[in-house]
């Protein structure tokens, strides 16, 4: 409505100040330097101390980001329940390496790839990165699933049911440990045979513990003593979804989902099928989520259902905002920080600050107003991110011309 | 798209059907737990309607509490289209500064009743203008500055506030669920009428709610206030052109809506007695399903939204566990979302959802 009166404004308002544009290869060719760069920071650090616990942690959180960046970055699709997909990725790694399910097959166990310790437990024990693929494939059909009932529903539904399937995902993990395999209708008897009788389906707050270590063929059983290799394994992780991500918003179907969040109605016009562009969001983004989950449940070594509440989806859409909506090294960027903001500063560093100040409080007790402070202010201030892409950064700052889906319309 | 363009539309037969379901569906699923527990309760071999009835008398108190604070979604969503995410910590906020000033005026469960209630409604508008004006400055922080950003924008800021805010309650009151004193001894039983108990709690539920709803309805429908309200929700820019600040007008919205948040939480804390920092977070989306379900933006919806809400939820509490109660009641958001996004009373919104 406003685009026909302020169109002749901006015909005249002089060209903006030409900022310095990298030439279009560069941030491509930054991947092979930031791998080399950060392949070798670990050689400075001890390789059992917390600075190396909390830069493998900022690898593993900068996968989850990226992927969040798809879902909400990239197709603009605002998505407040990515911890499912956390979940059921860690879920996958306790379910099929621990000893979770132990009476499965005579207490013997199912031993695939494994070597080691691991390969007499009983339980199911696979692989770590045949459990990706099952990681990679239960998160996708999940995502779309979730995807599903929101492709008619307009942004700010979609945030509410992604939260409602976030909080249901959330709430059958902590509740589930009263659930009895045995007592599913319809499957229970195969179930209780190949399970046990009082197998549950989650281990609720308890937790799924301990859970397998990384087994890497022909290399030295991972420990929590050293965890350089845990480092490189996240770093692998985090080199495999940079180049997917930069491959695919380049391509055909990344285009795709930028045209949708521009401007769904002329993008359904030029022929950009809506339902399964949005379902491919919701898959690729969770698949990532779900890689990072079942990593995250094998380096902190629990599978917990208190780890998958409201405020994780929140951290993560955090990083996404700080970085910059649909900027792959804003993304990058903004997980490494606020990761580092969150295992580290806030705990360690500045937890005992305000008692220094005669408060009766501790830092980590207000992590939840720090990050909301954050987003609140980066919206307010700078809500292209600290490394805006170009074309998102037009979308948000001078927003009203994209769409009419501005609240206050009447101000436009 | 006129309807005369669409000629003799009940000929196929399909679209018949469909209509119906669009019109009938929500309603049916809404009705299936309630039934299927009541056909329970009528069939079983003792007489366990009474059961049913203090299911029904306390979805009624629970529902007032989320009628209230659905009111404050609708409305603001009816003017701004807006999810106000931190409207459930308003709520909770209501809860806190009602705790806090029961002990500041020095109530107990020994004061009289005349002292109490005098008390209690001295509690009453405090609560209300605490939420109101937290709420209104909430718009002016968080959303006025972002009325020409896209839409996820101030939603952003809505869940940033919503997490400022819990932790405000946190360190308040600390982390854990806190009793409070049961002032109003909320679950003494009042009278019982053909074994179905109606508690003290029940009485003021919609003692308080009722005169409240009726306020604003009237000030809604009367007042030249209102009026402009429900300009402004029709047409801002007509509005504006008409000579109605609309500026003023979305600020006195969100402090309706946050008064009434406030009754609610004054309600929640007299009838659960425990408060915690984390309650206005369920109960914001219980809130918001209830308005969803009623239909956004309409104010009859949003009650008899909550009043469902509350049965369901009741029922669930009583029948499933009352750890599953989220649960059951995010798959009615959802399922309301997917099947029926414009409600039971709403008109299909601008965008059909």
């Amino acid at each position: 409505m406003s685009t026909t009166a302020t169109a002749p404004e901006t015909g005249t308002e002089p060209t903006p100040k030409r900022r310095f544009d990298a030439p279009p290869w560069a941030e491509k060719a930054l991947i092979p330097v930031f791998l080399v760069v950060v392949a070798l920071l670990p050689f400075g650090m001890s390789s059992g101390g917390t600075l190396i616990g909390n830069a493998t942690l900022a690898l593993a959180y900068v996968v989850m980001a990226l992927g969040l960046n798809i879902i909400v970055g990239f197709a603009g699709l605002l998505d407040l329940g990515y911890v499912a997909f956390f979940a059921i990725g860690a879920y996958t790694m306790g379910w099929l390496g621990s000893g979770f399910f132990a009476e499965v097959n005579h207490q013997k166990g199912v031993h695939i790839g494994v070597t080691g310790f691991a390969s007499h437990l009983p339980g199911i024990h696979l692989n770590f990165f045949l459990i990706l693929v099952f990681a990679v494939l239960f998160t996708t059909i999940a995502g779309m699933l979730i995807g599903l009932p929101t492709l008619r529903l307009r942004g700010d539904y979609i945030a509410i049911v992604t939260l409602a399937f976030g909080e249901i995902i959330g709430k059958i993990a902590v509740n589930s440990d009263q659930i009895k395999l045995s007592g599913v209708p319809l499957l229970g008897g195969v179930l209780e045979n190949t399970f046990g009788k009082d197998q549950t389906f989650t281990a609720g707050r308890q937790g799924i513990t301990p859970v397998d270590k990384i087994d890497v063929p022909f290399v030295d059983p991972f420990t929590s003593l050293n965890l350089r290799p845990w480092y490189w394994v996240a770093l692998f992780l985090v080199a495999v979804v940079l180049f997917v991500n930069f491959r695919l918003r380049d391509s055909r179907l990344g285009r795709a989902w930028i045209a949708l969040r521009e401007d769904e109605v002329a993008a359904v016009a030029m022929g950009v099928p809506s339902v399964k562009t949005k379902l491919l969001a919701y898959g690729t983004g969770a698949a990532f989520g779900g890689i990072a989950g079942a990593y995250l449940g094998s380096f902190l070594n629990t599978v917990n259902a208190d780890q998958f509440q409201f405020y994780f989806s929140i951290l993560v859409l955090g990083m996404v905002i700080l970085g910059g909506l649909g900027s792959i090294w804003g993304v990058v960027l903004g997980a490494i920080t606020l990761s580092f903001i969150n295992n580290w500063l806030i705990p360690d560093v500045l937890n005992s600050l305000p008692g220094d100040f005669g408060l009766d409080f501790d830092m980590t007790q207000i992590t939840f107003a720090i990050y909301g402070f954050l987003l609140v202010i980066m919206m307010i201030l700078r809500p292209q991110g600290l490394l805006p892409e170009r074309r998102r950064a037009e979308e948000m700052t001078h927003g009203d011309e994209t769409s009419d889906e501005t609240i206050y319309t009447a101000r436009a | 798209m006129e309807a005369a363009s669409v000629p003799a539309r009940s000929a196929v037969p399909g679209q018949a059907v469909r209509s119906i379901i669009s019109k009938y569906g929500l309603i049916v699923v809404l009705l299936i737990m309630p039934v299927v527990f009541a056909i329970e309760d009528l069939t079983s071999e003792t007489d366990n309607l009474s059961r049913l009835g203090n299911n029904l008398v306390a979805g009624v108190s629970n529902g007032a509490i989320w009628a209230l604070v659905a009111i404050g979604y609708t409305l603001v969503y009816g003017i701004v289209e807006l999810i106000n995410f931190a409207h459930g910590e308003v709520f909770m906020i209501g809860s806190f500064v009602s705790a806090g000033f029961f002990t500041t005026l020095g109530l107990t469960q020994s004061t009289g009743t005349g002292l109490l209630v005098i008390g209690l409604l001295l509690t009453l508008p405090v609560a209300m203008l605490a939420s109101g004006l937290l709420n209104t400055m909430i718009e002016r922080v968080a959303y006025r500055p972002l009325r020409s950003a896209p839409k996820l924008a101030p939603l952003i800021t809505a869940v940033g506030f919503s997490f400022i805010l819990q932790n405000v309650g946190l360190l308040w009151r600390g982390g854990s669920q806190q009793g409070i004193t049961d002032l109003i001894r909320s679950q003494h039983e009042l009278i019982t009428i053909g074994g179905v108990d109606i508690s003290n709690g029940d009485v003021l539920a919609v003692c308080v709610t009722i005169p409240l709803l009726l306020a604003m309805t009237t000030f809604i429908g009367q007042s030249r206030l209102g009026k402009a309200m429900r300009a402004t929700a029709q047409d801002p820019d007509a509005a504006r052109l008409m000579g109605i600040n609309v500026d003023t007008t979305i600020s006195l919205t969100f402090l309706i809506g946050g008064m009434l948040a406030g009754a609610g939480g004054l309600i929640y804390a007299l009838y659960q007695t425990t408060i915690w920092y984390f309650q206005g977070f369920t109960a914001g989306l219980v809130a918001f399903t209830a308005a969803v379900m009623g239909g956004i933006g309409n104010i009859r919806g949003a009650v008899l939204g909550g009043f469902i809400i509350g049965f369901i939820q009741q029922i669930s509490d009583n029948r499933i566990g009352s750890e599953w109660t989220p649960v059951i009641v995010f798959a009615y958001l959802i399922l309301i979302m997917v099947f029926k996004p414009s409600g039971l009373l709403g008109e299909e919104t601008r965008e059909a959802g």
